[in-house]
């Protein structure tokens, strides 16, 4: 048997990444969790949980969750549409759905802003009804709603491509109606891919920043996320403050990662194990 | 197996109802075009509110300028950069087994999920006037924080897994039988790589490479966390758009943005085709009658010499 290590190159390259990256990602990440650690208990208590904190985690949590959930729906709709049927300008359609990815989110930002304003394209129709969509926590979700939908589409649609048509002609024959068998044979297949673009969606929201704030309206306690907590603290010199927020986050992006990795080999698991 | 034709066997067909069909159609096409479509003609709509002669002066305003300038600078050194360790990163990962790999591919991926403020929080706390090496900057009168090196720092953070993470499984599903060939034909390591590894991972790099550049180009919030918005010195272009924008400029911001939204669709245009591209490769790939005796057992002298006669 040749060895697997007959390439070389291993110990640079390897080398190499390692160091590059505890130069760019943990070191500086390291630094943020030292710095927790140096303030006493209830410093980082008072800091992390004061009632404007608070707030923002209630609103920031609570839109990127609303937000995810519609993207599950709608992005399950898309990938299914793109995958299932033809229509004209279909590949196009497929393209344009990566445009959240490939769109600074402040462009993204401005521009629904724009539209959603009173006198903009949308909202122009919206405020004689009463419906204010910009400048208040319902801005907020639908910037996340923008911003989170590839993620839904883009791990659905591959799945849902590889799904067996046997099965559903299996259930066709025995009896199932289409509606039965999109729930107990499809969804089911699809269920990991599903959450895992939910949590994908969700996690992002979660660390918005830059489509968020143009449209949020930013009131204190009101309308105003977590990351402009933290941003608003770093502008009076608050670092121990901004420090014990973004510690919070971490946190939050940290279970997140790790649900996300768990979903993902249940997913590999139900891809292998058929 | 292939007798009994899903065709033949069942009457009814495999899909929903004609009227299903279109109304599910319907309402994901009109909701892409409320979500995507419609702020990405806004910016445009925006920009070219006053007419072309209003665009070109804000496109060419001097503060315009400098964001566009730093904006390039910015990508020209975080993309390449980030691409040498993407390489290297995938090189190791796929063509060798070792301890704590997944960990590793866990690690590459974690600043996409730090949130972009905190990213920028982390370099105050490292370079910043009370951070760990705040004195010695200042004693030697090096700036990062609030300055240029801070926003590429920034920026490098932020774009850090896009190449690694699109070559990694690439280069782990075209395995290193390739590779191994050449070696044992006498390539160097650095032959190997350019004649062998580097055709197979061309379009993966490209997509990885596109996407890194959309995104050094476009980050906002650590960017912002960063640089001090000093005009015209440590604005880039969404901290322009940003700006202009906070001072009811609108249509200054929009045509600044709109240079941005152009890039985005250059993204998406090279990234679709550079997509196509590499399905068609696979698909070739899968296509190709197989060569080696086993897919899973890395190849032996003993074997190769069997094949070979």
């Amino acid at each position: 048997m040749l060895s697997k290590r007959v390439l070389p190159g291993f110990n640079i390259t390897l080398g190499y990444a390692l160091l590059y990256l505890c130069l760019i990602v943990l070191i500086p990440l390291s630094a943020l969790v030292l710095k927790t650690l140096s303030l006493s208990w209830t410093e980082f208590v008072e800091a992390a949980t004061s009632p404007r904190v608070m707030a923002s985690y209630r609103l920031t949590i609570g839109a990127s969750l609303l937000a995810a959930l519609v993207n599950m729906v709608m992005g399950l709709l898309v990938a299914w549409v793109l995958v299932r049927y033809s229509f004209p300008g279909k590949q196009l359609v497929d393209a344009m759905v990566d445009l959240p990815f490939a769109l600074p989110t402040a462009v993204a930002g401005i521009a629904l802003a724009t539209v959603l304003s009173n006198n903009g394209w949308v909202g122009q129709f919206l405020s004689p009804l009463g419906i204010e969509l910009a400048f208040n926590p319902k801005g907020i979700v639908i910037a996340l709603i923008f911003i989170g939908l590839p993620f839904v589409v883009r791990t659905v649609q591959p799945v849902l491509e590889d799904a067996e048509k046997e099965l559903e002609e299996a259930a066709l024959c025995l009896g199932a109606n289409r509606w039965q068998t999109f729930t107990k044979v499809i969804l089911p297949t699809i269920m990991p891919a599903l959450l895992t673009g939910f949590a994908l969606a969700f996690a992002r929201a979660i660390g918005e920043y830059g489509s968020v704030i143009f449209i949020a309206g930013n009131v204190p306690m009101e309308s105003e996320i977590t990351s402009l907590v933290i941003i608003g603290k770093l502008e009076q010199y608050d670092y121990a403050g901004a420090t014990a927020v973004a510690c919070v986050m971490l946190l939050m992006s940290f279970i997140m990662l790790f649900l996300i990795n768990a979903l993902q080999a249940w997913q590999r698991k139900r891809a292998g194990g058929r | 197996m292939a007798g009994f034709s899903s065709n033949n066997a069942i009457a009814k067909p495999l899909s929903e109802a004609r009227w299903v069909r279109y109304g599910l159609t319907l309402v994901a096409l009109l909701f892409l075009t409320l979500f995507l479509l419609l702020p990405l003609a806004a910016v445009f709509a925006e920009a070219f509110r006053n007419g072309w002669q209003a665009y070109l002066e804000s496109v060419t305003h001097p503060d315009a300028l400098a964001a566009i300038g730093l904006t390039l600078i910015t990508a020209a050194i975080a993309v390449p950069l980030n691409l040498v360790f993407g390489v290297a990163a995938a090189w190791a990962i796929a063509k060798y087994e070792f301890k704590g790999k997944s960990f590793l591919t866990t690690l590459i991926d974690l600043p996409f999920s730090v949130s972009p403020v905190v990213a920028g929080l982390t370099l105050v706390l490292v370079f910043g006037a009370q951070g760990w090496l705040g004195p010695w900057l200042s004693a030697h009168e090096v700036k990062i924080i609030f300055a240029v090196p801070g926003i590429i720092l920034a920026t490098i953070f932020v774009t850090f897994p896009f190449v690694a993470r699109e070559l990694i499984p690439l280069m782990q599903a075209q395995g290193s039988d390739e590779e191994q060939a050449a070696i044992v034909l006498g390539a160097s390591g650095w032959q190997t790589f350019w004649h062998v590894t580097l055709p197979n991972i061309k379009w993966g790099l490209i997509y990885g490479v596109i996407l890194c550049n959309a995104r050094a180009m476009g980050e906002f919030g650590a960017v912002s966390v960063v640089s001090g918005h000093i005009r015209g010195q440590t604005t880039t272009m969404p901290l322009q758009v940003e700006i202009l924008y906070n001072e009811y400029q609108a249509v200054a911001a929009f045509s600044v943005a709109s240079l941005l939204a152009l890039l985005a669709l250059v993204t998406l245009a090279i990234k679709t085709v550079a997509e196509w591209r590499m399905n068609r490769e696979m698909q070739a790939l899968a296509e190709l009658p197989p060569e080696r005796p086993s897919d899973d057992q890395p190849v032996s002298p003993q074997q190769l010499a069997v094949t070979k006669t």
